[in-house]
């Protein structure tokens, strides 16, 4: 029963449902018992399994990520990080699934530059973006981690748990898809790399594959210049989930806008950039008047739908408001007044 | 289930090692295995706050760790703050009156330490920063963030301000219950749980109707081990029907066969903790078969409707109705007339505990520990549905982590009451945030409609209201607002022609009752929206329109009740005119130089009558002194963080002319004190506060009729001695030599106090109240023209209060109003089905509430103690149309429906600009 409504009140809610900070990372297979055993005999640092009643139930906080890789191939696990997602999904219900704990593994935590990229682990905390020095053009990632929830959610809230959870509002990923961010997967046999419009599917889906987790979250240089600004529509000031939000970071040489990457979230099942607003930007003087040209160009990516924070129509009309005032914050053209009411 | 595995960490400097399952959440580990209950659960998904603790120095909430992630970590709870003494903190917590029903207080002390670690001298937006993600709903946060700036100028010692014989009433001491809400100690519904209890869980409808059949519990139950039984409505020894008005009684406490609404519970599982925790509930044998349902009252109106209750035709519960002069006539006589239409939405009361207790047998007494608003109501509905003499029930009330009227109809107890009698052994339940808001109160959605009209010198000369309020699947408080509706939808202006009708209807939505206002912050957004539009229409200022035509002494109300004194809504109006004219000034000079913000100014005004709508709410207060020198007061009126438990005595002290520090309290237990009455419709200062005034007088009197001396006698404790002075006259009473009853009084008085009410005939004439209390405000803000988003920049706020009895009390109750008004104006809607938590739901956070200036009116009341009105709810009233009426001024358009929301405003806005 207690399912029943649990299920229902995420379940009928037309809109994006849930929140923008969550953190785990669900992979499901068939598991039989004996993998369980087997699971437990290659690693003494387990606590379980347990065969409880209804189902075996497994729990074990790897220390290295080669040892979580390992445990993932054996079968299903829900993977416990920040859990500022974890246990609200969970609610009152039991656990019936096996879990991952991986906050045993430091190494997957912090942030590096390489001469390539800007590398993010996966368990980076919103917090730690926040004080971490980076380049001008994280600043709209880094207004984007001061409301992930509140500071309790992102002094734990891991960054890969933002997006592996998917949701449309997910405050995290317009600033990750304007520095042109991609997803470092591994499993126990490989390492792919998907961009992060690749990885995000859908309304809480993703491309992760049975064996994988996110290990990192990586910028590449090039993506990582000019400056930006994130602009996030919400009903009230403090700890809430987003309207409409918008990332926008530009490259300005001799006051001609010669990069422009404009990243909207919660106006379509995926947080989208907008080709022809960009394309609009690119060639302009880096002045008042790129917020006209934002505001005049399709935004034809968007899609959004009508729910208890706002209405499709609202939407459409707010968020082409916030672009052009994300444009120009970018541009250092207006301050960063509080949207949020 | 998970094993269990052994985890160590450093609590509040204390090394400790539990051994507890590794997924269990970190506030389970602190509260259940620690017994540290300071650190509380208000949704166990990140969206209070009020479980933070600080990991390593950094604000976490605790209910999102698992117990594994704080293995080898320094947790600090509130339990660690004070280190012998109060942190300079908590003292300016207490100091600054920044905690009500303290339920928040202990995150907000936890992560405004971290704050203050950092930035020992932080602003107001480092403040806001940091507390962003703790919710409070009584306090309205403004004292909360003055405590946070003021912390580093605290003393060293606090001092309790606790004033001279004679002196409380109109001082602000410590609030005489304060200390336990700052160090954690204080003991909520859930927060005392006995180890042995037996968990209970409510099996709940899914559907918002339906009717349903079980399966073979038993076997279920066999199979389950550690399930000690589940129970149904054929367990239930009593009569199954409950109702905090008798005659309207009609909710099951287990339903029979269908459900009416979504959330109602059918059966009961009990269990041994860990069993009950790690029990799975979705092959709990029963078969749903879904009915169709209403959820809007014109479809439940609609012809052919299906009845919801038999017994009431139309689906309409109750009505209520004021008429006077001839409304009709008036209008079409009227120079200038204006007609509106209003609806507003359920609002859910959010307070931050949900609903706890537990149930105990003592002997053939069932025992109830729970929070509550009226715990003798608790008591008769508990023992009716039991099948138990009220005797054999007792209601213990713990700290109540807020209410608003939704704890004033009883909701757990005769659940953990049945299980604890049917299986002898404790039992505990806590709602989790989703249970409490889908099977709790609401306040009632509205549709009114509504025309006034006046004369060509502004005076108000007719209105004819009607308002469709939204009841829900039960009765609960519906009655009451269907006839405080009609009572109250003139405001406070002589209105000499009128109609209202209120209408309470079923659907099978969350049940309305009781929420601050019972109806009347509804049809106050009505009358007050129409005002601005009248006082448009005639050319007039929008103050000086109400001052014509506020009530004064000597006027009559809508129910031709005539108020010979004590009317002091045009002190209030009076008192804003200079406010009115800096804001009307600011927001012009502010207009003339934007064009995509536009400021706005609004006001609106108050009144409401104190206690039950012309029926009897006799209080009772029993107050004596012991042989050792102590005052025992039996403070019966429910402390929901309002002060009570403070302001009561204050009273009595001065009646009595004894100091407030020699009071001694005894709780609303109802084994041990008298009924107060509960703790709603504004009552307990004005009735409540007239019984202990009326008790203290009698125990003054008795003592010096023992002396005897004359009244003008002083008396004072000394040590196990009353020294009384008259003149140069000293006579000392050794308490110790005399006759002790039966209660260790050696003096000792009791007296109720029920307000002199009459009732209202059909045309709903009549005296309703004895007491009004009246109030206005000004709300400033600011309009994004593009966002549609409103930014508040100030409330001003004047209530008549009779007698501010606690100034820093009335503040508090002021401000916290001005918070729950701004949520009901901008943000609050509550959905079933779709807003059944609180990042879907969202109430005001500590960044929404602007600056409140208060102003204390005191017109005394000659009815009331010591000239005291009533204040708890008039203060939400104007705040919502306060609100609207600015935003209308800031944007020309009226949203009509609230909340308004950015959609909804910028909606109205849109069609404006397509009819330019």
């Amino acid at each position: 029963m207690r399912a029943d409504l649990h299920d229902a009140g995420s379940g009928t809610n037309s809109g994006f449902d849930n929140s923008c900070r969550l953190d785990i990372i669900c992979i499901r297979m068939n598991l039989t018992s004996a993998d369980g055993w087997q699971g437990l005999s290659k690693y003494p640092f387990l606590e379980g399994p347990l065969f409880g009643r209804q189902s075996v139930i497994r729990y074990a906080k790897p220390t290295t990520v080669d040892e979580a890789l390992d445990l993932l191939g054996e079968g299903a696990w829900r993977i416990l990080a920040g859990g500022t997602d974890f246990y609200p999904a969970q609610g009152s219900k039991p656990f019936r699934d096996n879990v991952l704990d991986i906050n045993g593994l430091a190494e997957l935590r912090g942030t590096v530059e390489t001469d390539s990229h800007w590398v993010i682990g996966a368990r980076t905390t919103w917090t730690d973006i926040v004080r971490h020095p980076l380049p001008p053009a994280f600043d709209a990632l880094k207004q984007a981690a001061r409301e992930v929830g509140s500071a309790q959610i992102q002094n734990v809230a891991s960054v890969a748990g933002n997006l592996c959870n998917a949701s449309p509002a997910a405050d995290g990923v317009p600033g990750l898809l304007i520095l042109d961010a991609e997803v470092e997967l591994r499993s126990a046999a490989a390492t792919r790399y998907l961009p992060l419009q690749d990885f995000i599917l859908g309304n809480r889906r993703t491309a992760l594959q049975p064996g994988e987790m996110i290990t990192a979250i990586r910028v590449p240089k090039p993506a990582a210049s000019g400056t930006s600004a994130f602009v996030k529509l919400g009903a009230r000031r403090y700890l809430v989930i987003s309207i409409a939000m918008v990332a926008a970071r530009l490259v300005v040489d001799n006051g001609i806008v010669t990069e422009a990457a404009v990243a909207v979230g919660s106006c379509s099942a995926v947080a989208k950039r907008l080709a022809s607003v960009e394309a609009a930007l690119r060639g302009l003087p880096a002045d008042h008047r790129l917020a006209a040209a934002a505001q005049a160009a399709p935004m034809g990516e968007l899609a959004p739908i009508a729910d208890v924070r706002g209405s499709a129509e609202y939407r459409l009309d707010a968020v082409r408001e916030i672009v052009a005032r994300a444009v120009l914050m970018a541009a250092g053209q207006m301050t960063g007044d509080k949207v949020a009411a | 289930m998970i094993d269990r595995a052994d985890i160590a960490f450093e609590v509040n400097g204390a090394a400790i090692s539990v051994n507890v399952p590794p997924l269990r959440r970190l506030s389970s580990v602190l509260r259940d295995e620690l017994r540290l209950t300071g650190t509380k659960v208000g949704c166990d998904a990140g969206d209070c706050g009020a479980c933070t603790v600080l990991v390593d120095g950094d604000p976490v909430c605790a209910c999102l760790m698992s117990a594994a992630s704080a293995s080898g970590t320094a947790v600090t709870t509130v339990e660690g703050l004070a280190n012998g003494r109060l942190s300079a903190l908590q003292a300016s917590f207490l100091a600054h009156g920044a905690a009500q029903c303290g339920i928040c207080t202990p995150a907000l002390l936890v992560a405004a330490t971290a704050l203050l670690e950092k930035k020992p001298n932080p602003t107001e937006t480092e403040v806001q920063d940091a507390l962003g993600g703790i919710l409070c709903r009584c306090t309205g946060y403004r004292k909360i963030i003055a405590a946070v700036m003021d912390a580093s100028l605290q003393a060293a010692s606090l001092d309790f301000r606790l004033p001279q014989s004679g002196q409380a009433i109109g001082s602000s001491p410590i609030r005489l219950d304060g200390v336990p809400k700052v160090t954690g100690g204080e003991k909520f519904g859930g927060d005392s749980f006995p180890a042995d209890a037996l968990a209970v869980l409510v099996v709940r409808s899914p559907h918002y109707h339906a009717s349903f059949a079980f399966g073979d519990l038993d076997s279920w139950a066999k199979h389950h081990p550690g399930v000690a039984g589940v129970f149904t409505a054929a367990d239930i020894p009593g009569k199954n029907c409950f109702g905090v008005i008798g005659p309207f009684a009609d909710q099951p406490a287990l339903a029979t066969g269908f459900a009416r609404l979504r959330g109602e519970a059918v059966a009961l599982v009990a269990g041994e903790r860990e069993a009950i925790l790690d029990l799975d509930l979705s092959d709990f044998p029963v078969r749903w078969t879904e009915l169709p349902h209403v959820l809007q009252p014109c479809d439940a109106q609609a012809s052919g409707a299906k009845l919801i209750h038999d017994n009431r035709p139309a689906n309409l519960l109750t009505s209520g109705f004021v008429e006077r002069g001839d409304p009709e006539a008036a209008l079409a006589g009227a120079a200038v007339t204006v007609s509106g239409a209003i609806d507003t939405s359920y609002v859910e009361h959010a307070y931050i505990e949900p609903e706890a207790g537990y149930a105990y047998m003592e002997g053939d007494t069932l025992v109830v520990v729970a929070c509550t608003q009226a715990p003798y109501m608790d008591r008769d509905d508990t023992a009716k549905v039991l099948g138990l003499a009220v005797d054999k029930v007792r209601i213990v009330p713990t700290a109540t982590g807020g209410g608003f009227g939704s704890k004033l109809d009883v909701s757990l107890q005769p659940l953990i009451g049945l299980v604890a009698l049917k299986t002898g052994r404790p039992a505990a339940l806590a709602y989790t945030r989703n249970e409490s808001m889908i099977s709790t109160t609401k306040r009632h959605p509205a549709e009114m409609k509504a025309t006034i009209g006046a004369d060509a010198d502004g005076h108000v000369t007719g209105m004819i209201f009607a308002g469709d309020f939204n009841t829900g699947a039960y009765a609960s408080w519906g009655p009451t607002v269907a006839n405080r509706v009609p009572v109250h939808a003139s405001g406070p202006y002589a209105t000499p022609n009128y109609r209202a009708e209120g209408r309470a209807i079923h659907t099978h939505g969350p049940i309305s009752g009781a929420f601050r206002g019972f109806g009347v912050p509804q049809a106050t957004i009505m009358q007050e929206t129409l005002y601005d539009e009248l006082a448009g229409k005639l050319g007039m200022d929008r103050l000086d329109f109400r001052l014509r035509n506020c009530l004064r002494n000597g006027s009559e109300t809508v129910t031709g009740q005539r108020l010979d004194s004590g009317v002091g809504i045009a002190e209030c109006l009076e008192s804003l005119q200079s406010h009115w004219a800096r804001a009307t000034a600011d927001v012009d000079a502010f207009n003339s130089a934007n064009t995509e913000k536009k400021r706005g100014v609004g006001i609106a005004s108050c009144w409401y009558g104190c206690g039950n709508t012309s029926l009897p709410n006799p209080s009772t207060i029993r107050v004596g002194v012991v042989a050792s020198g102590d005052i025992i007061l039996h403070q019966g009126a429910v402390d929901i963080g309002q002060g009570s438990n403070t302001v009561i005595t204050q009273i009595c002290a001065d009646a009595l002319g004894l100091p407030l520090e020699k009071f001694r309290l005894k709780s609303a237990d109802t084994a041990i004190t008298p009924d107060a009455g509960k703790t709603s419709a504004s009552r307990q200062t004005f009735v409540t506060g007239k019984a202990a005034e009326k008790a203290g007088h009698a125990l003054r009197e008795k003592i010096l009729r023992f002396a005897n001396v004359s009244e003008k006698a002083f008396l004072q404790l000394d040590g196990s001695a009353i020294v009384i002075r008259e003149g140069e006259a000293t006579r000392r009473i050794d308490l110790t030599t005399l006759d002790v009853d039966a209660d260790g009084f050696v003096f000792r008085a009791e007296e109720t106090y029920d307000p002199p009410t009459l009732p209202l005939d059909a045309k709903g004439q009549g005296k309703p109240y004895a007491v009004y209390g009246y109030g206005a405000q000004i709300a400033e803000l600011e309009v994004d023209l593009k966002l549609g988003t409103v930014k508040l920049i100030k409330i001003t706020a004047a209530h008549d209060v009779g007698k501010a009895i606690n100034p820093l009390l009335v503040e508090g109750q002021i401000e916290g109003g001005i918070a729950q008004g701004i949520g009901m104006a901008l943000m609050e809607e509550y959905i079933p089905g779709r807003t059944e938590n609180l990042h879907d739901y969202l109430i005001p956070t500590i960044g929404d509430v602007p600056p409140i200036e208060t102003i204390l009116i005191e017109v005394p009341d000659p009815e009331g103690p010591f000239g005291a009105k009533g204040l708890g709810e008039h203060v939400l009233i104007p705040t919502a149309p306060a609100i609207l009426n600015a935003i209308r001024h800031a944007t020309g358009v009226l949203v009509t429906k609230v909340p308004a929301t950015p959609t909804r405003i910028l909606a109205a806005i849109r069609e404006k600009e397509a009819r330019l």
